[in-house]
């Protein structure tokens, strides 16, 4: 099959939606499917082959937060193009609601279009303010996914109609042995946060809160912190007994994130809130690691309720100090949680995830009418056309 | 002086009518062209489910009492294809039943899957029943969205449908048979 990939935020960038849409690329082109992806690029030197630039990315405020996305007459021009040449079976473009590549790419073609819905709002400005405009567009799409319960409430509640609820995958084999990371003590006990220092969601408060009683029982401890935010800062505010005990990484690569997942005893989950899916569980199992998180209905979900994975009480320090302890101090548990973890990943391996797609995908292709470009009516297309 | 002016502003609402209409008519053509693509797909997985269903039937991997009940059923939804559509969904919604009595039991499905055959058949059996699932979701969402637009006044003056036929939802049973879920995405 030849599928076109639309992603409406800069490849350079990382984000959720940017590696969905990667990871989707790859394991479709694993399937042996002809995948090309248009996204905003900062570099387009850069790009692998199977990604088109659609033009420069410039940032924009969006769905209360900065988002780098493309849009104007010369994107359009390039989105016409793709199309055109791409001569896809399916057209499958992501937040189709976000103001940039995917819109366009939606009203410039015709034909077997698919859309994903990733993000959840209350509202959502474009639809309120840009109705008509959108609701056009959204007709066009043959097959709507959302890939949480809350995405597909918020397309339910914006758009009207149902979408198939497909979770995001992740793609366990990169999380294969790689090395350990330099920085872990390999001879120490350690646990592992990742995520935003200064974001009081991922709940390193809740950590912090916690950490005396730990490092009381567990004296060696290592506790790395790996995020992006202000170190000092966040380390002045600690408990001086326990400043010696953290290490800050900063912000890591993808690749140092597994080998941080690899190197250390414990991957703790503190967060209170915000986590729709709980992706991070997921990879913290892919690699390997014991997983303790806090009773969030969506990580309930996905650790089953304690059979993949340690829980404790969200915003409850003193029971995240004793979950932690009893889990750092018994490996047998811990390699126990490890293994569960692992099973538990395969149904969240893009390998199976990418089934459904690729049934979606068969649903709205059966007529085996390829993707054309869309002229009628539509006079700013007719002008970027040509 | 105010004749041109007001020639002019008549001309240009009623350019701005002409130009709302057209955008709307070719809205309608777009969804109604999609129903007509969804129908299809709908129709083609159906046809698919009931032949897989008929070749697990005939195949042996089921007790005689639920291959004949999936035989029966499976034969129904097949020569209903060009009755009235209602009729057919009946049908359909009388495989579906057979289907889930059939497979309720998930090792009935792991005894089935123990011949290579039944491996496959059950294999093609969830993936044909997950396609027809997904293709009448879409294609309600479909006739959801038209049947929606058609209500707006300005397509019910103008009559901007033509003489299409309103749409009409799909409604059957599609459940999966119990025994067939995994519990791992849409199966």
């Amino acid at each position: 099959m030849r599928i076109g990939l639309v992603c409406p935020y800069a490849w350079d960038v990382p984000g959720g939606v940017r590696s969905h849409v990667s990871d989707l690329a790859l394991t479709l082109q694993e399937r042996g499917h002809q995948v090309s992806v248009l996204a905003p690029a900062e570099d387009p030197g850069d790009l692998p082959a199977w990604v088109v630039d659609g033009g420069r990315p410039v940032s924009v405020p969006y769905n209360g937060s900065v988002a780098k996305v493309t849009f104007g007459l010369k994107t359009t021009r390039r989105v016409r193009t793709w199309i055109r040449d791409g001569e896809f079976d399916v057209l499958h473009v992501h937040e189709p609601v976000a103001p940039g590549l995917s819109l366009i790419a939606l009203w410039a073609a015709d034909g077997p279009l698919v859309g994903t819905w990733h993000s959840s709002t209350a509202r959502s400005r474009i639809l309120s303010a840009g109705y008509y405009v959108a609701q056009t567009a959204m007709e066009k799409l043959s097959g709507r996914i959302a890939v949480s319960e809350d995405a597909r409430r918020t397309l339910v509640a914006h758009v009207g109609g149902d979408a198939v609820l497909i979770p995001n995958g992740v793609r366990v084999a990169d999380y294969a042995p790689c090395g350990r990371l330099p920085g872990v003590d390999p001879d120490r006990p350690s646990l592992l946060f990742l995520g935003r220092i200064d974001e009081p969601r991922k709940g390193l408060d809740v950590l912090a809160g916690a950490l005396a009683s730990i490092t009381a029982a567990v004296p060696d401890l290592q506790v790395i912190i790996a995020g992006p935010g202000d170190a000092q800062e966040r380390l002045d505010r600690m408990d001086p007994s326990i400043r010696g005990h953290v290490t800050f990484l900063g912000r890591l690569s993808d690749q140092d994130k597994v080998r941080a997942l690899r190197s250390v005893d414990l991957y703790v989950a503190p967060h209170t809130g915000g986590e729709s899916f709980g992706i991070v569980l997921i990879e913290a199992m892919a690699a390997g690691t014991p997983v303790l998180a806090s009773d969030l209905p969506a990580f309930r979900r996905v650790l089953l309720d304690g059979a993949a994975g340690g829980m404790f009480a969200n915003e409850d320090a003193a029971d995240l100090s004793r979950e932690a302890i009893s889990l750092l101090t018994d490996p047998a548990e811990r390699a126990r949680l490890a293994s569960a973890g692992t099973e538990r990943v395969q149904a969240f391996d893009w390998a199976s995830v990418v089934e459904d797609v690729l049934a979606v995908y068969e649903a709205v292709t059966v007529t085996g009418e390829p993707v054309t470009e869309d002229l009628r009516g539509q006079i700013v297309g007719r002008l970027a056309g040509r | 002086m105010t004749w041109p002016w007001l020639l002019a502003g008549g001309i240009l609402v009623l350019a701005l009518i002409g130009l709302y209409l057209s955008s709307t008519a070719g809205r309608l053509d777009r969804l109604h062209r999609r129903i007509d693509t969804s129908r299809l797909s709908l129709d083609s997985h159906l046809l698919r489910r009931s032949s897989v269903a008929l070749e697990v039937a005939a195949s042996g991997v089921l007790d005689p009492a639920s291959s004949l009940l999936v035989v029966d059923a499976a034969h129904a939804a097949r020569t209903a294809v060009d009755g009235p559509a209602q009729e057919r969904a009946m049908t359909e919604s009388v495989l579906t039943a057979a289907l889930g009595a059939a497979l309720a039991d998930p090792a009935d499905v792991l005894q089935a899957r123990t011949s290579p055959v039944g491996d496959v058949l059950m294999d093609e059996l969830a993936a044909a029943c997950i396609r027809v699932e997904l293709s009448r979701r879409f294609h309600n969402d479909a006739v959801r969205a038209c049947r929606q637009l058609r209500r707006q006044r300005s397509v019910r003056w103008f009559r901007l449908a033509g003489h299409t036929p309103l749409p009409s939802t799909w409604e059957m049973d599609d459940t999966l048979p119990s025994g067939l879920r995994t519990g791992q995405g849409l199966a």
